[in-house]
């Protein structure tokens, strides 16, 4: 009886709320941080160099030697493997497997390769043993046998060496052509395009009239041409000789099965020896690989190189955006708060809009095609770009439509939290302005918006926050999985709107699941899964601690 | 018409009717309130008091279901014609309400604010027009160091003062006080008082209150109001110590209201 007493007791006081609650928020807290943990581990662990194991695989009577790094090891049940018709003695269980990567995918074909732990003697981690990442086919493991220049070998008592300062000079000349060819060249190419849609336009133009000037204007546009087209060839011999330069060098590695390949210099982003690395050498090795994945471009269909013209694509959407939502979604909340007649009308595209924003997100990417790019688009190109047709300029999809799109879908948050910050604006500050002869515009203008900012920054925080994670729309309307260019370059006007581009959340998907190599992408897909949450962090941070300031400047709302 | 032959009068109010929507909130009101004097209006809550005051600047056009017939004349203009603007009509006719309401800037920019609206930018005219405000408001010497703390910092009655510089910064010609020190402390009302009886040498006011010692101590003229109707209209003293109409004794008596 007493306990029961003391239990009502309990319950009565109200503390099993407080523990229910405490329970709740800890459960959330786990979860979230559970999952950002997960992703940390799978994602950062890539970028560690992982040692290099050599040892002998035993099948049946034949031996071969295997070189690789373990990428993950799993106990099995004995008759799964049997069943994918391999023999194993009947006493045993469980086995374990090992995933290698083993490399060389040009060689063997498969760069992963499953393998039982039981077969595998004689594991070993020799330091001379070479991690070359090359610019195709992945990673090549090997030790080094000679270097040749010219198809002569070359005599030296350090080759590790003598190789590292040649691989250095060839990346620095190869570094050389890439800023030529990336931006000189792309640069008159740009040019070219231009000068040959002014030409076309001249024409459609001056179709019907007999204009004296068209001979002359066309000749100038061909002058221009010519000139253009010399630099282009000056540069192209200038790259040419560069590459033949870099052609030169190449090394010859021994491979695992005992094959001796040679790889020319050129091919090679870089060569560690991970074996041989304290581990201060590798930390430093971590941080360039991090940095390597955050600012340069993707190579093998994504799954190697950076992601950086995805990440800069995803930052570049949402700040278009954020400019394109906050006045409409602001000065549409002034106007349905401030000057709209309160009534029935008002109430129905009030309800209208908090619906809006329960609509799926595909349906928007779905309405943006339809209109954006095929009508709106469509009809740009027709009257204001007909000589670039039949290419689309605006006509498909592109940057533009992306962040116009996803401003509408995200307009209702900005309305809703707007109305509500106007809303909370005690009336007695509106009929003090009023009453010292401003109007309604001034106090609209002086009072009410300064103190209603801090509402809107938060509406466009939670537009962010919806915008950067959002994919299904953005496949329709302007993400790909690989953009040439960047939308901003060198070239005027410098943003290109009307040009596709590269988004985390869609590399996310096309890494992790359009991708032919699995086992090399899964951990670029934690990465990548990582960096978005960290981009969309950083912008909401940007925008929270704008809102803070603001909140600072205004306080005393509360009374 | 109730009137003091001998004043020149600030407002002039012929045949005033208010409605809310279908409810009647001032009947007949016919009045005229002397220039440079202070005249109070007391009467029970829900008396009209308070509309009558906001008729003055036209408050009550922020109402959307307010009809207002009759007239009201300051300066010989109808202020409810059509051809008035609202804005200028509320820099003549000043108003500072029940509770302190400065705007979330700086005291500076509070009592700047209006002088900025018409356009005044020449700092050396603000700044002496801000002092002479706070000075005249009797609070300069407590915000003199801190021009520039948000307004929100001081505390109700240093508010409340702040809010009267504000609405004298722009030398309205009748200044309107809604029940000004009803929230305030007995030292703040104290000061806010004796600030009234400095500003009455340059304004017409007009203060609502619900208490009628204030009314006795403040005013020189006081109207008693009840049920949206005008009882009696009178030099305070008279109102007080000899009331023609029995409403206004029983009031003043405590009897009901």
């Amino acid at each position: 009886m007493t306990i029961f007493f003391k239990l009502r007791n309990w319950f009565g006081s109200g503390e099993p709320w407080v523990w229910l609650n405490a329970a709740a928020v800890s459960t959330s807290l786990l979860m979230v941080f559970g999952l950002l943990a997960l992703i940390a581990y799978n994602g950062l662990g890539h970028f560690w160099p992982a040692d290099l194991m050599e040892a002998e695989l035993v099948d049946g009577e034949k031996k071969s030697v295997l070189i690789g790094e373990i990428r993950e090891s799993e106990t099995v049940l004995a008759q799964q493997i049997r069943d994918a018709g391999i023999h194993l003695p009947e006493d045993v269980q469980r086995v374990k497997r090992i995933l290698l990567k083993q490399g060389n995918r040009d060689i063997y074909g498969l760069d992963f390769r499953w393998i039982l732990d039981r077969d595998v003697v004689n594991k070993h981690y020799p330091e001379n043993l070479l991690a070359i990442e090359r610019r195709e086919w992945g990673n090549l493991y090997g030790r080094l046998i000679g270097i040749k220049e010219n198809g002569h070998t070359i005599q030296t008592d350090e080759p590790y060496k003598a190789m590292q300062s040649r691989l250095k000079k060839v990346i620095e000349l190869h570094e050389l052509a890439g800023d030529i060819s990336g931006n000189e060249i792309d640069a008159i190419n740009y040019r070219l395009e231009t000068l040959r849609l002014k030409e076309k336009k001249l024409l459609l133009e001056d179709e019907l009239r007999e204009n004296v000037f068209l001979k002359k204007k066309q000749m100038l546009i061909e002058e221009e041409r010519q000139s253009l087209n010399q630099r282009f060839i000056q540069l192209q011999s200038k790259v040419q000789k560069y590459y033949d330069k870099m052609a030169s060098d190449s090394i010859l590695i021994g491979i695992a099965s005992g094959q001796i390949v040679e790889v020319p210099l050129e091919k090679i982003v870089q060569v560690t020896k991970p074996n041989a690395m304290d581990t201060l050498q590798k930390l430093s090795h971590y941080f360039h690989q991090i940095w390597v994945f955050v600012s340069e471009d993707p190579r093998e269909a994504n799954t190697e190189g950076g992601i950086f013209p995805a990440i800069f694509g995803t930052v570049l959407m949402v700040i278009l955006m954020s400019i394109m939502v906050t006045p409409l979604g602001v000065i549409t909340a002034i106007y349905l708060r401030e000057y709209a007649a309160q009534g029935v009308l008002v109430k129905i595209i009030r309800i209208a809009v908090h619906n809006l924003a329960g609509v799926p997100s595909i349906v928007y990417g779905v309405f943006g095609l339809g209109f954006f790019v095929y009508f709106v688009g469509g009809s740009i190109d027709d009257l204001f770009y007909p000589e670039a047709s039949p290419a689309p300029v605006f006509g498909t999809p592109g940057l533009l439509w992306a962040s116009i799109t996803l401003a509408l879908l995200t307009l209702p948050v900005v309305i809703v939290t707007t109305e509500e910050g106007l809303s909370r604006i005690p009336s007695a500050i509106r009929e003090g302005s009023l009453a010292l002869g401003a109007t309604k515009f001034e106090t609209l203008r002086y009072i009410i918006l300064p103190m209603a900012s801090p509402a809107m920054i938060t509406g466009l925080i939670l537009a962010v926050a919806r915008a950067a994670g959002e994919v299904a729309p953005l496949m329709l309307v302007g993400a790909v999985k690989l953009a040439p260019t960047l939308a901003v370059d060198s070239n005027y006007p410098f943003l290109h709107l009307d040009r596709k581009f590269m988004h985390l959340g869609f590399h996310i998907y096309d890494v992790g699941f359009q991708s032919p190599n699995v086992e090399a992408a899964r951990p670029l897909v934690y990465a990548t899964a990582l960096l978005l949450v960290l981009v969309i962090i950083m912008l909401n941070l940007t925008a929270i601690s704008v809102r803070n300031r603001l909140r600072e400047k205004y306080k005393g709302l509360e009374y | 018409m109730m009137k003091f032959n001998q004043e020149k009068p600030a407002i002039t109010v012929h045949d005033l009717n208010l409605h809310y929507a279908d409810k009647q909130a001032l009947r007949n009101i016919s009045l005229q309130i002397p220039e440079k004097k202070v005249t109070s209006f007391i009467g029970p809550s829900g008396c009209g008091k308070s509309t009558l005051l906001r008729c003055f600047n036209r408050m009550n056009d922020l109402i959307d279901c307010c009809q207002v017939r009759g007239e009201i004349l300051i300066d010989e203009q109808n202020i409810y014609h059509k051809s008035v603007n609202v804005a200028d009509l509320r820099r003549k006719v000043g108003m500072v309400f029940q509770q302190p309401n400065p705007f979330p800037k700086s005291i500076y920019e509070n009592v700047a604010y209006a002088l900025r609206l018409q356009g005044i930018r020449n700092r050396l005219i603000l700044d002496e027009v801000v002092e002479k405000s706070l000075r005249s408001a009797a609070l300069w010497n407590e915000v003199k160091d801190q021009l520039d703390a948000n307004a929100l910092s001081l505390s109700g009655g240093q508010q409340q003062r702040l809010v009267i510089a504000r609405a004298i910064a722009i030398e309205p010609e009748i200044l309107l006080l809604d029940e000004p020190a009803s929230a305030l402390d007995p030292i703040s009302t104290l000061k806010i008082e004796e600030l009234i009886y400095e500003l009455k040498q340059t304004y017409s006011i007009i203060i609502v209150t619900h208490n009628m010692q204030q009314a006795g101590r403040v005013s020189d003229y006081t109207a008693f109001m009840h049920m949206g109707e005008l009882i009696e209209f009178s030099d305070t003293s008279t109102l007080f110590t000899n009331p023609q109409e029995r409403q206004t004794e029983d009031y003043i008596t405590g009897r009901y209201g």
